[in-house]
């Protein structure tokens, strides 16, 4: 199984944001990914998501998957990041009153993206665009039978 | 303890989702910043917040919750009672503030 689509993101539209990631969790069901892998590859994109809609003019979502992973890279053309050593720290955020308002904006969208992909990689130019790229790897429970409990384990 | 039980204990108006009331509730998370929740709250948990846009609708759907509680008799905005309608997420309405709302369900679900 391979499956590969790209979506485009539109910057500063909140009304949309999280359709992306909404239209590529019902994908990866459909295509009978186990429920762990599918939570995460959702919310590691909700988070990429949401920063092209906070920070971007606009983006791009790919999703790549197969039967061992899933890939999530997201790209855009928007302010960069200057420092990512700084952009990392949880609660460290750089966004706009009006972001923080709707309950964006936590400092946190960075962190949960590391947190819940197994790999993660990140570069970014300031005034150019953001690129972040991460893997979820596709763990079958059938390699696990003394542990079927340990995808829940994952919080 | 089900949606419909904590509903009726604590005399919810459900703002829609009345059809999912079955659901078992496993706990709670409090919180108004949409990746603080993401990053804590858990499957089966109700979510207690005074956020109503529809952006919590996303975040309840990615995360598996049980349902949004809004706080304070704060009523959801229009598109986002439709698309909570549309993904199953039942939104409740509670006329307490929070503090009141995570003490009363803490307390009903843990004993």
């Amino acid at each position: 199984m391979s499956y590969d689509k790209t979506f485009s993101v539109e910057g500063g539209n909140f009304q949309a944001a999280g359709n992306v990631s909404s239209e590529i969790k019902g994908i990866l069901k459909e295509l009978g990914l186990p429920r762990d892998t599918v939570r995460r590859a959702a919310i590691v994109c909700y988070e990429s998501e949401i920063n092209i809609v906070s920070y971007a003019k606009k983006g791009q979502i790919v999703l790549h998957a197969d039967d061992q992973s899933v890939e999530i890279e997201a790209k855009d053309e928007g302010s960069g990041i200057p420092d990512i050593e700084l952009a990392m720290k949880e609660g460290y955020s750089t966004a706009t009153a009006q972001v923080r308002e709707m309950g964006f904006g936590a400092g946190m969208g960075l962190s949960n993206m590391k947190r819940y992909a197994d790999d993660f990689f990140i570069s970014s130019e300031v005034g150019v665009g953001t690129y972040v790229k991460m893997v979820v790897f596709n763990l079958d429970l059938k390699l696990h039978p003394d542990h079927p409990q340990w995808v829940d384990t994952y919080t | 303890m089900d949606l419909a039980a904590i509903v009726k204990a604590l005399n919810l108006k459900v703002g829609c989702g009345g059809n999912a009331l079955n659901r078992e509730v496993k706990g709670g998370y409090v919180g108004d910043l949409l990746s603080d929740v993401i990053a804590n709250s858990q499957e089966g948990h109700v979510w207690i917040t005074r956020q109503i846009h529809q952006n919590i609708v996303a975040v309840a759907s990615l995360k598996d919750l049980a349902a949004i509680i809004l706080v304070q008799g704060s009523e959801p905005a229009p598109d986002t009672l439709e698309k909570a309608t549309r993904e199953g997420i039942p939104i409740l309405i509670a006329t307490d503030p929070g503090f009141e709302v995570a003490g009363k369900i803490y307390k009903l679900i843990s004993t």
